[in-house]
């Protein structure tokens, strides 16, 4: 187990390194000059030339790539074009917002997806089951986005239960855990729990299906335990799995909440996303999604050794 | 008990045989027809390429006519039946130009990436060794994004524009069918009949020819099915931050986008192009169900 811990960690580097570089590429990837990125467009030529040589983008690709990658990891993600601020700045309230809507949805995702998961795979081929399994493929097929809007009509607009957007009450950005909060949280929550939702209970289906024909099964009945206590051992060899997906889950959800923030005008960093595109703030969107990416790296690497830790059949020493 | 289990077993083994007797794809399509949701889900697409087809023949009115006076008018207008849009423009026209954008947008970056993919993957899984390393490991730092924010984070760099948001989308697909080509691949590559083909002579390009590419296509196929639905969700997001397509254009995303503002005067106007989006895909997926299910293909 230590071993392949340390394993996993080396091998984290290099991965981590290339979203590094791919998040660097993205700036150069962006049409014209990479200078017109830092620096405003009505700004003078020696200005240029001057923060052209500071962040030594007069230099090779690979020099400068290095030069980047040291600030990035000093903390330096740069400045916003629009704002003037450094983007780590903006950017780390904005994590906190889009960690506390990513862990909502998944929470209400999650446990939906397990009860529903769970019943189809028990009673497989049942009404249940067939609704369990409906609800599952229309949770991934929704265009979430348009959900958000949907439940906005319904909740908002129709029946006025709901604030419709923003995180707090006056638009403040700041979260606290107190209603006036949560009750802005509900709608983009449930909103964006749809997807995890959906695969979820495909993925426990599945899983439980599989166990539930296995052998130990049969005998654990034949043993005259009661259908509780069956299912106990089935939850059992279900999680680790189970774990896994859901574990992925979130990662996909803090970076797939850009267009539910939009929807919702969420503070967090899809709606930071979305005004970056929307002024061509390139810094900003650099930073915001190599930070994302490097959370989802993290995410990844931490569902792989709890899985493990769990799982006393996975030998991956 | 045992007998008559046995005895159920050779039937069943005998039907499997006069189903494979038939050929492979008679067998596909004789399941494929036994499965109503299928056949619906198949119908109701195969409508709605005719209508987006045949839009001009079909759509009532002019998709960039507008007019001041008669914008945002509830469902069940006279003369415009699913009302019309902040600009005054008839949303069932828009609605059935809206799908051409939409359709396209979610079928060219799968069908790209399926292209590209497979060929990697064929490549990486047939080849083995360092080769399967490197096209591995660069597909394992596209694995590293969410597949959202790689799409949202290259179009956005790149700025709006359909060709840009296409590029995107093929880049966030191309990974993962490069991932079930190879391991397919890598299934087949080690059975006996390629071993033989090898042993008789054939050259690696009619190995991969005849023999590997008839036993992989179909299950990357089915994979990349399961994919469209994805992709349309992903394009019309696109186009609903902004990026992707740009106003006057129609397509159900950015229709979305822009009837935003509109939901507390025709909340139910302002919906209706995610209502298309959601129909399109959900039909998408159950049909990439059904067919993963006819064709037998397991994963």
């Amino acid at each position: 187990m230590f071993f392949y811990l340390i394993k996993r960690l080396i091998y984290a580097i290099p991965i981590a390194l290339a979203v590094g570089f791919v998040c660097f590429m993205l700036v150069q990837i962006a049409p014209g000059d990479p200078i017109n990125a830092i620096v405003p467009p009505d700004a003078p030529q020696e200005v240029v030339e001057q923060v052209r040589r500071d962040y030594g983008l007069d230099k090779p690709l690979p020099v400068q790539f290095g030069l980047w990658l040291m600030k990035v990891v000093q903390g330096d993600l740069g400045r916003s074009l629009a704002t003037g601020r450094p983007v780590w700045s903006d950017l780390h309230s904005a994590i906190g917002n889009t960690l506390t809507l990513a862990f909502a949805a998944s929470l209400i995702g999650f446990v939906l997806g397990c009860i529903l998961g769970g019943l189809a795979g028990t009673f497989r081929g049942s009404l249940l089951d067939r609704m369990a399994v409906t609800t599952a493929v229309a949770g991934v097929s929704v265009p979430h986005y348009w959900l958000g809007m949907v439940l906005v009509v319904i909740f908002s607009v129709q029946l006025n239960w709901l604030p419709a957007m923003g995180a707090g009450p006056g638009g403040s950005a700041d979260w606290a855990w107190d209603w006036e909060h949560i009750q802005h949280l509900i709608l983009p929550a449930v909103t964006l729990s749809v997807i995890p939702m959906g695969i979820v209970t495909r993925t426990v289906r599945g899983i439980v299906a599989e166990i539930m024909n296995q052998e130990f099964v049969v005998a654990l009945r034949g043993k005259g335990l009661t259908s509780w206590n069956v299912f106990l051992h089935v939850v059992k060899n279900a999680a680790p799995n189970a774990l896994a997906v859901i574990g992925l889950q979130l990662g996909y959800l803090m970076g797939g909440s850009i267009l539910v923030e939009t929807v919702f005008s969420w503070p967090g960093t899809g709606l930071l996303l979305n005004s970056a595109i929307f002024q061509r703030d390139l810094p900003v969107l650099q930073g915001t999604i190599l930070v994302l990416a490097m959370f989802f790296v993290a995410l990844n690497l931490c569902v792989d050794l709890i899985q493990t830790a769990l799982d006393p059949r996975i030998k991956r020493a | 008990m045992s007998t008559s289990a046995a005895t159920a077993e050779l039937a069943i083994q005998a039907k499997t045989a006069v189903l494979r007797s038939e050929g492979y794809w008679a067998g596909v399509w004789k399941r494929l027809k036994r499965d109503p949701v299928t056949i619906f889900c198949a119908s109701v697409l195969f409508v709605m390429l005719m209508i987006i087809v045949f839009a001009p023949y079909i759509a009532p009115h002019d998709p960039f006519q507008g007019s001041m006076i008669r914008r945002l008018r509830p469902i069940g207008t006279e003369n415009y039946p699913l009302g019309t849009d902040e600009l005054g423009r008839d949303m069932l026209t828009r609605l059935i130009y809206g799908g051409r954008l939409s359709w396209f947008m979610g079928i060219l970056p799968v069908a790209l990436a399926f292209v590209i993919g497979t060929f990697l993957g064929v490549i990486a899984g047939f080849v083995g060794g360092r080769t399967n390393m490197l096209i591995m490991r660069v597909t394992d730092v596209f694995y590293a994004f969410p597949s959202v924010l790689l799409a949202v984070a290259i179009s956005g760099a790149l700025g709006a524009g359909i060709m840009n948001a296409i590029l995107s989308l093929t880049l966030v697909f191309v990974p993962p069918i490069i991932r079930v080509a190879e391991s397919v691949t890598t299934g087949v590559r080690n059975l006996d009949f390629v071993d033989a083909a090898r042993a008789s002579g054939a050259s690696a390009v009619t190995i991969v020819r005849v023999h590997v590419l008839g036993n992989v296509l179909g299950p990357i196929f089915v994979y990349a099915t399961s994919l469209i639905s994805v992709c349309m969700i992903l394009a019309s997001g696109l186009s609903f931050l902004g990026l992707g397509t740009r106003p006057p254009e129609a397509e159900w995303g950015l229709m979305l986008n822009t009837l935003r503002t509109a939901i507390y005067v025709q909340p139910w106007v302002a919906v209706l192009p995610g209502v298309c989006i959601f129909v399109t895909s959900i039909c998408f997926n159950l049909v990439s169900d059904g067919l993963r299910q006819a064709m037998d293909v397991k994963g």
